[in-house]
């Protein structure tokens, strides 16, 4: 819209959107600020934003003294396995989706993405039994797999789109001019597609980071993720508020900051492609 | 492409995938089903047994069922009116020209990354518990009795919390859709002497509309499955009144051991998810064609 | 190097056979285009040639040899697609070496090829620039340099053109005639535009719904269509063809007369109608005159300027050794 806008509209603008844009990071920020202070002054009355003491104590509490180091760790593996796994399941699958459609080909995708639909509370107690007979519950193993199957119709369709815009006279192309298919693979599709898997596993490191019904319910100790172990501090003893920031601010860090950078993509990918 | 090798090529390289999923989906399926027409209680394994529609009725009779519907269905449709209005009025706002867009629209979309136990927690201490919490504070500086959000209004206090949540999603697609809409057609409006509002409703909504179907389907799904922040804030209370359909199978299975019970709780489940399921498989197939 | 001969060969998508069989001799050298409505095949036929489809049946040979089986790649042949179909990540320099780094060429002798195809083509100055930064044209020689380097038995052209401007689809037109000329290579080039064929080839195929309805040099399709479809497929604009009483008159079931073909005259002739839109071009007029009892509307072109309008009255005289006549099953007659 080439048009000019008054000054005056875009700063009314400008002051509404950063008021809400504030309020409802407030929460993410307050936690963050309460990681940095000391349990009497998280709870502090009044409250205090900005002048206190900032220390980075809780930190060290919480790396040190209980087994964050070992739930953080069980998240990178669950996350990153899954979407290992699910990409190398999932690509060859797109790819021929795409490039080589059926007659069969949507009803396959549709089919893909009703096994989404399935509430996963339907299915909690066959996974919770089968789980405990092959002695993998409390695993990070049973967590992978599990993962990788709820999101693998994602990563299929995300990977589809994708795919469907690399022209298909592209490849075409590539085997006139008398690539083999390993080289029309190397040389062609990957550099083309690879904008387009690395959303995909970028939003898929997201949902898996964050999934907490299989994590909560198919964990204890040993495996659980940081979801399930921030989850312990439901019911706490004594003043632990700065802790749980601190814990928190570390477990959302890393998400939060790959968020930021897949904005776009997240709209295609959670929305199936219906709204790109 | 479609030499005779490719087609046997692409059918082998779909296999993996369809296979995985066609077992995860049936296996388990048939397991609740099988089950739900079963007595097992894994407290007592070695009774068991065809009970045949029992499990069903017991868990239909049982009163935490309509509770747990009657929160269920308050639940979604909560989240949804909430996060679909202000998410509109959010979009628009946001696709308004304005100072650091960029930013604003990075503190916006941030809830939605936050994992689900971390945002329940962080709303259960540090905001809504009645001594600690920060509305605490805010109701005693201005002179107020400070209130007890979870167990004063549980059900109420997880709708505020998941559509904290939920928000930015909804914000994100309708404002991915907003930016879509053809700017000449605004100017056409215009042209046409349409006011701002009237512009809103002819033009925009309609434009949003199926950006909204979208978003109200696949938060349905997610909602119709809320369970961590249930588990971390109330645990489905205090008694049943925040229970949703999903922490009762829950509840019914791995906390009263119930396993038969639980099971028929899972089959009604799929049943009211798949009811949703349909309509969001019809928009998306009919997009797949466009 | 570059005959290619097409041996009874079919092309059936599911149960419906799209190619009935069909044979096809194309000698080293020539320019043939393929041209016919979209839809007619025609694309399926270059791309059957060029190993992107499998045959149904029948089978292809290349310079003496059977191809049938040969993969797209080891054929010799090179395509130029309509929608150019460049590597969008790769500069223009290495769009057009892939083919050669493909067949395994030394670094030096892939530039020394480029530097030479892209000195042709005019792109000497834009080799290091990616796709997205040129132009439609710059695009299309991109891609016709890409074709060029691996010095194939043959060019399969896709609609090239289709996706250009007018303007400069007619300034591509020369440049691939010439190109033609300069390599000597045999062209095969798919087309819906009867005016680039006929401005093109050395040989015209013109298809409808999988069929060859004729081959032939390009005076030859315009002044002896071999049946009414090729009549009213060719020459622009279109051949006027009529039937009933006027046409048994004239000898033949339908019988068709050429724009160009026609005398106009205010006064007498054979045929009296009343004129439509007349369109000025300046050199020529096209008049379009109804009621004349033959059909509905008949197309005449006028050298010069005529002063005419909208409703006068005029006569229309055929050119009698001009008149084109066709038996009951569409075919020529003599």
């Amino acid at each position: 819209m080439a048009r000019a806008v008054t000054q005056k509209r875009k700063l009314i603008a400008t002051l509404a959107a950063w008021t809400i844009g504030m309020a409802i990071f407030f929460p993410i920020l307050w936690t963050i600020i309460t990681s940095f202070k000391t349990e009497a002054e998280a709870i502090a009355d009044p409250p205090s934003l900005f002048w206190f003491d900032w220390t980075l104590e809780n930190y060290n509490v919480v790396n040190e003294r209980s087994n964050y180091p070992l739930h953080f760790m069980n998240s990178v593996i669950i996350s990153l396995g899954s979407t290992l796994l699910g990409l190398i399941i999932a690509v060859p699958a797109a790819w021929s989706m795409a490039f080589v459609p059926g007659k069969r080909t949507k009803d396959v995708l549709m089919w893909m993405l009703s096994t989404k639909m399935l509430p996963p509370v339907g299915v909690l107690i066959p996974i919770y039994l089968i789980s405990r007979d092959l002695g993998v519950l409390d695993s990070r193993l049973a967590l992978v797999v599990i993962l990788t199957l709820i999101n693998l119709p994602i990563i299929v369709w995300m990977l589809y789109t994708y795919f469907k815009e690399i022209p298909g006279e592209i490849l075409e192309a590539a085997r006139m001019d008398g690539a083999t298919l390993k080289s029309e693979i190397l040389y062609v599709l990957t550099p083309m597609a690879v904008p387009g898997i690395a959303s995909t596993v970028l939003l898929n490191i997201i949902l898996a980071w964050n999934e907490a019904f299989w994590t909560l319910n198919l964990t204890a100790a040993k495996s659980a993720p940081l979801t399930a172990f921030i989850a312990s501090y439901s019911s706490p003893e004594g003043l632990f508020y700065a802790k749980l920031s601190a814990a928190s601010t570390m477990a959302i860090a890393p998400i939060l900051i790959m968020g930021w950078f897949s904005q776009k993509q997240l709209v295609r990918g959670l929305t199936f492609g219906a709204v790109k | 492409m479609s030499t005779q090798h490719s087609r046997t090529a692409a059918r082998f390289m779909i296999a993996p995938a369809t296979v995985l999923l066609l077992g995860w989906m049936l296996i388990p399926l048939c397991m609740t089903l099988y089950y739900s027409f079963r007595r097992y209680r894994l407290l007592t394994p070695d009774r068991t047994g065809w009970v045949g529609f029992r499990n069903y009725e017991n868990f239909l009779t049982n009163p935490a069922f309509m509770d747990a519907l009657t929160n269920t269905l308050a639940l979604v449709l909560g989240v949804l009116i909430i996060t679909v209005v202000l998410g509109v009025l959010l979009a628009i706002l946001l696709d308004q020209p304005m100072f650091g867009q960029g930013i604003v629209r990075i503190l916006v979309i941030a809830p939605f990354f936050v994992m689900p136990t971390v945002s329940a927690l962080v709303w259960k201490n540090m905001f809504m518990n009645p001594v600690n919490g920060l509305f605490a504070y805010a109701a005693k500086a201005v002179g107020l009795q400070p209130y007890d959000f979870l167990s004063q209004a549980p059900l109420l206090s997880i709708i505020g919390i998941v559509s904290w949540q939920w928000l930015p999603f909804a914000t994100l697609i309708l404002l991915t859709a907003i930016q879509s809409l053809d700017s000449e057609q605004m100017e056409a409006a215009e042209m046409d002497g349409a006011s701002p509002l009237s512009r809103f409703w002819f033009i925009t909504l309609p434009h949003l509309s199926r950006a909204i179907t979208v978003v109200i389907l696949i938060q349905t799904i997610f909602l119709l499955s809320i369970f961590a922040e249930i588990l971390v804030t109330t645990n489905g209370g205090p008694g049943t009144a925040s229970t949703n359909l999903t922490y009762l199978v829950y509840a019914e299975s791995l906390l009263n051991y119930d396993v038969g019970e639980g099971s028929a709780g899972g089959v009604i489940a799929i049943i009211l998810a798949n009811i949703v399921a349909i309509f969001l498989m019809r928009m998306i197939g009919k997009n797949l064609d466009a | 190097m570059g005959n290619i001969t097409l041996k009874q060969i079919t092309k059936s998508f599911g149960d419906v056979q799209v190619i009935p069989p069909l044979d096809l001799e194309i000698n080293e050298g020539e320019f043939v285009v393929f041209v016919g409505p979209s839809g007619c095949g025609k694309s399926t036929l270059m791309r059957l040639i060029a190993g992107l489809e499998d045959v149904t049946s029948g089978s292809i040979e290349i310079d003496g040899r059977n191809a049938t089986e040969t993969s797209p790649a080891k054929r010799g042949l090179a395509m130029v697609f309509q929608s150019y179909a460049l590597y969008p990540h790769m500069s223009v320099r290495k769009n057009i070496a892939f083919p050669l780094r493909m067949a395994g060429m030394s670094k030096e002798e892939q530039n020394a090829k480029v530097e030479a195809a892209a000195s042709v083509l005019n792109l000497t100055d834009y080799l290091e620039r990616r796709p997205g930064q040129l132009s439609g044209g710059q695009r299309q020689r991109v891609a016709i340099g890409r074709a060029i380097v691996r010095e194939p038995a043959a060019f399969l052209f896709d609609e090239p053109l289709s996706n250009l401007d007018a303007a400069l689809r007619v300034g591509m037109r020369m440049e691939i005639s010439e190109l033609h000329k300069k390599l000597a290579t045999t062209m095969i080039y798919v087309t819906h535009d009867q005016v680039e064929a006929m401005t093109m080839a050395d040989k015209i195929v013109v298809l409808q719904a999988g069929n060859i309805e004729q081959v032939g040099g390009p005076l030859e399709l315009y002044h002896r269509p071999r049946n009414t479809f090729v009549a009213g497929f060719i020459g622009s604009p279109k051949m006027n063809l009529f039937s009933g009483e006027e046409a048994t008159k004239l000898g033949g079931d339908t019988v068709g007369i050429r724009p160009e073909h026609l005398n106009v005259s205010t006064e007498s002739g054979m045929w009296k109608g009343r004129v439509g839109v007349s369109e000025h071009l300046g050199s020529d007029t096209f008049l379009h005159v109804h009621d004349t009892g033959l059909t509905d509307l008949i197309t005449v072109r006028v050298s010069g300027e005529m002063a005419v309008h909208h409703g006068d009255t005029i006569y229309l005289s055929p050119d009698m050794d001009k008149l084109h006549r066709f038996g009951a099953d569409g075919l020529r007659l003599a």
